[in-house]
């Protein structure tokens, strides 16, 4: 401050910078308005009316009906699909992002759009595709009785389809980021000796750490709430085979509205918990930048 | 590996990888996707082509077809607009709340697509918070197709947001300074630099929220009233198919869906690389 | 930040649910029934793991699978290993000797009334008091009246519907000309097509949609229940369908699990007096007429007629009426 007193630099010089890569205040206010505007009819008012719902009988219904047997091994399922869908999606998204993001090869687009192509296939069908292939009457069906094998109707049915629809998150988060940031830093950092993996763990990574981040909530929020592909390959068998969105299925199905919303809350607050996560995460590394910074300015 | 990248790179790269990185893609791609997928066109396969052909032109499949690309393509519209508006206001602007906002956005993908369609159903009935409200203007949205263009958008919401918003935050100060300086008013640095540069991202964001919607079916069939002809959409027809046991008819209306999707995404994703080639070149 | 402690955690999970799936001592079995029955069978189960263990000293687990009858006959037919498949439309049970040879084509035979231990028709629910007037088939068709009814493509409940007002036509004397001409006007009746029963109650009870609610029989307590009994009332038409409910053991399961003799014994429960019982205590109409006229109260007499009648079985009515072209597609299509 006493700095830019002594050398009588020209106040508005902020102001000018400010006006250069701001909006005048309305038009800040007018946006943020209109954000807010749509986020509440299509976003706040549902996400509060599940847990208005959830809660409407009171709180000891609630939690009754997530100490449930049923709802516990429920719940135990989908943390286990997602644990086991997640990372995998996750190396693949990473590999798929270098090789489309950093080098220019034939067919690129039709590689991007068969990653695609899963969220467009509708949920029935992402399920049934393994029944036809695994299934009694399927493709691999006899064998995989014949030796007493269980895929579909079983956890490895439900954790294929799961993969499979939440199979673009992490890839489609990476490569638009990646494809912006150029290759002239991992360039760099080959030119100066580093391996690809340390270049890639080193350079990329760090760069990319947002869009990861958001790729992995993103898939972990679709890979707990997946129902359609799932239920076609479930089997449905309460306490065994049953995801929390279909147990959630089941429970509307009674009737039970007050315990349906009280599990597809609890989604949410799963949800939640990663994004909990990225925040801790942001706040710890924006803090480490802000000291490395510090240093490098000391 | 070195044969793959001389007959696939079309432009000289020096770093590593390459081979490694898009043999694994590939393979995983193949095995998870491709060759499951395949299975929908060999099941497709065995009911003949005049079969097929009836099976996929009648009345009723046509009009679920127009209603599903339809309603997907205003929804993935309207969250384009206002995907890239709350993404802006997220990363620009300072505001009471901004945080939680941040973070309830991603949750349309974590609730059940059922639990979000009977929530929504709840709400925009003519008896709900939301379409009480917009019955008195003689807007009827539950058990409408506008009900299922209101559901296709929750499902997409998150996808716009979450592309546009790391590139968002990516873009240099210091370009939009220089425009400035240059002489460009607000809206021209808007158009000349930012959106150039989030271009990609939001065409992205665009291409995934309506393929989302394409193949949505567990939250529309609560709120779409799923009237023939009318608010029918084609997973519901997938379904009725299923529910006489014709597997074949299913997976025809499926690969029809998946065609019309691969080549609308393909354009998108054209679209997307000549663009971003032709801002690279420009630099 | 230490990630140990989460896999350590993760790992354990997968462990247990690893050892959950296969270390179970106890024998199995698995019901894969259609939507409604849970609580029936919730009961059922509990009463006849009882009855087992005092007859044959075996404890038993009976796991329950339900979802949309024709769904659940998909999976089984594709390989979920159900021991008992118990449905509410015979064609659900065909499929499996059809496409699956899991059971002889004559499994109807094995167990008395057509193999189907209870029943269950289609009667109308409406708004407290009654404000339109709604007696009988033919103040449903009226203009001005507004009826849910599932979807027939996708719901058992729906189709049983739709043949119960074709069929209270051909009852009453009219040809299949005139049937089709009533159909069509019923639903053309219809504001909202859900899915399956339950979605439709729900539009019925909590969108306020609709004069009237067309659904089970076996369903109304249930809805009233849930749904406060003072907003809506039942009404009993003239005439109605019966819509059986058919079992079977899956033969080539239990024969590769050895279970057909316990499959076999929770069938024939079924028959048995505290079967009968707690199937009409769960509002399904009992075989036995000892069990029926105890409870005389909860199932009012009326005029039923079956689907072999006037359809000449399942298989058929479905094929003319309901798939892919039939006459329920053309209602809509050809104007």
């Amino acid at each position: 401050m006493s700095a830019t007193s002594v050398l009588h630099t020209p106040v508005p010089l902020e102001q000018a910078r400010s006006a250069a890569t701001n909006e005048p205040a309305l038009m800040r206010w007018l946006l943020i308005a209109l954000a807010l505007i749509f986020l509440t009819l299509f976003l706040f008012i549902p996400l509060a009316s599940v847990f208005y719902e959830a809660l409407k009988k009171g709180g000891d219904v609630y939690l009754k009906a997530l100490q449930e047997p049923d709802a516990l091994s429920a719940i135990q399922l989908t943390l286990i699909t997602a644990a086991i869908a997640v990372p995998a999606n996750l190396v693949f998204g990473v590999a798929a992002a270098w090789a489309i993001a950093k080098f220019e090869f034939r067919g690129k687009s039709v590689l991007i759009t068969l990653i695609d192509l899963p969220f467009a296939v509708s949920p029935v069908i992402s399920g049934l595709i393994y029944v036809l292939l695994f299934g009694a009457q399927g493709w691999f069906g006899p064998w995989l009785q014949a030796h007493d094998i269980k895929i579909i109707f079983a956890v490895p049915g439900i954790v294929l389809a799961t993969v499979f629809v939440t199979f673009p998150f992490v890839a489609r988060e990476l490569i638009p980021l990646m494809q912006a940031q150029g290759a002239e830093e991992e360039e760099a950092a080959v030119a100066l000796g580093a391996s690809g993996w340390q270049t890639l763990w080193r350079v990329t990574l760090p760069n990319v750490k947002w869009g990861l981040v958001y790729g992995v909530i993103l898939c972990n929020a679709r890979a707990m709430g997946e129902f359609g592909a799932v239920s076609v390959v479930s089997g449905h068998i309460r306490g065994m085979t049953n995801t929390m969105p279909l147990h959630v299925e089941i429970l509307y199905n009674e009737y039970n509205f007050a315990a349906a919303f009280a599990v597809a809350s609890i989604l949410a607050l799963l949800a939640l918990v990663t994004l909990a996560a990225k925040s801790f995460v942001e706040w710890r590394f924006g803090h480490d930048q802000q000291t490395s910074i510090e240093e490098h300015a000391a | 590996m070195g044969a793959t990248r001389q007959i696939l790179l079309t432009r000289h790269s020096v770093l590593p990888g390459f081979g490694l990185a898009l043999g694994f893609t590939l393979l995983y791609l193949s095995l998870i996707v491709l060759i499951p997928l395949s299975a929908t066109f060999f099941k497709t396969a065995t009911m003949g082509w005049g079969a097929f052909w009836e099976a996929v032109t009648t009345p009723r499949v046509l009009a679920s077809l127009r209603l599903t690309f339809g309603a997907s393509l205003i929804a993935a519209l309207i969250n384009a607009v206002f995907g890239l508006l709350v993404a802006w206001v997220l990363v620009r602007y300072r505001f009471f709340g901004k945080r939680l906002i941040d973070a309830l956005v991603d949750l349309p993908f974590a609730l059940p697509t059922a639990v979000a369609g009977i929530a929504l159903t709840t709400l925009y009935a003519t008896n709900g918070l939301i379409g009480h409200w917009l019955d008195q203007y003689g807007i009827k949205v539950a058990f409408t197709p506008l009900g299922i263009v209101v559901a296709l958008t929750f499902i997409g919401l998150p996808f716009v947001v979450r592309t546009v918003q790391p590139v968002l935050e990516d873009i240099e100060a210091e370009l939009e300074e220089a425009a400035a300086c240059l002489g460009a008013n607000r809206l021209q640095t808007f158009v000349r630099i930012i959106l150039p540069a989030i271009g990609p991202a939001l065409l992205t964001g665009f291409a995934l929220a309506f393929a989302r919607a394409i193949g949505e079916y567990g939250s529309v069939v609560f709120i779409a009233g799923n009237m023939p002809m009318i608010s029918e959409i084609a997973p519901l027809l997938i379904i009725t198919k299923l529910e006489q046991y014709d597997y074949a008819g299913a997976t025809a209306i499926a690969v029809v869906m998946l065609v019309i999707s691969f080549l609308l995404l393909l354009a998108i994703n054209l679209l997307q690389w000549w663009s971003s080639n032709r801002t690279k070149s420009n630099r | 930040m230490s990630l140990s402690p989460l896999f350590r955690l993760l790992g354990a999970a997968l462990v247990s649910a690893l050892l959950s799936a296969s270390a179970s001592a106890d024998t199995t079995l698995l019901n894969v029934s259609y939507d409604v029955t849970r609580e029936f069978y919730k009961d059922f189960n509990q009463a006849f793991i009882k009855h087992w263990k005092e007859k044959a000293g075996e404890t038993l687990i009976v796991n329950q699978s339900h979802g949309g009858s024709s769904k659940q006959a998909r999976a089984v037919v594709d390989g979920l290993e159900a021991d008992v498949l118990t449905m509410n439309q015979a064609n659900d049970v065909d499929i499996l000797a059809e496409r699956g040879k899991l059971i002889p084509a004559d499994w109807a035979k094995r167990l008395p009334n057509n193999s189907a231990p209870y029943t269950s028709t289609t009667v109308f629910l409406v708004r407290k008091g009654n404000p339109k007037g709604i007696k009988d088939w033919d103040d449903l068709v009226k203009p001005g009246v507004s009826v849910v009814i599932p979807n027939p493509k996708t719901s058992g409940n729906g189709r049983y519907s739709y043949l119960a007002a074709w069929g209270y036509v051909l009852k009453k004397g009219g040809n299949e000309a005139k049937a089709r001409e009533f159909v069509t006007k019923l639903f053309g009746n219809v504001p909202v097509f859900d899915g399956g029963g339950r979605a439709a109650t729900t539009t019925f009870a909590q969108r306020n949609i609709g004069d009237a609610l067309l659904t089970f029989e076996n369903e109304v307590q249930l809805i009233q229940k849930e749904f406060s009994a003072e907003q809506i009332e039942v009404v009993y038409p003239s005439l109605s369908i019966l819509a059986e409910a058919p079992v079977t053991v899956v033969d080539k399961v239990v024969d590769k699990r050895g279970t057909r003799k316990q499959a076999q014994a929770y069938l024939e429960y079924l028959y048995s007096d505290e079967g009968q019982e707690l199937a009409a205590k769960h509002h399904y109409r009992p075989r036995n007429d000892k069990v029926l006229k105890r409870y005389a109260a909860t199932f009012k007499p009326i005029q039923l007629f079956t689907v072999d009648e006037l359809f000449g079985g399942w298989q058929k009515a479905q094929k003319v009426h309901f798939d892919d072209g039939g006459i329920y597609d053309q209602i809509f299509t050809k104007k």
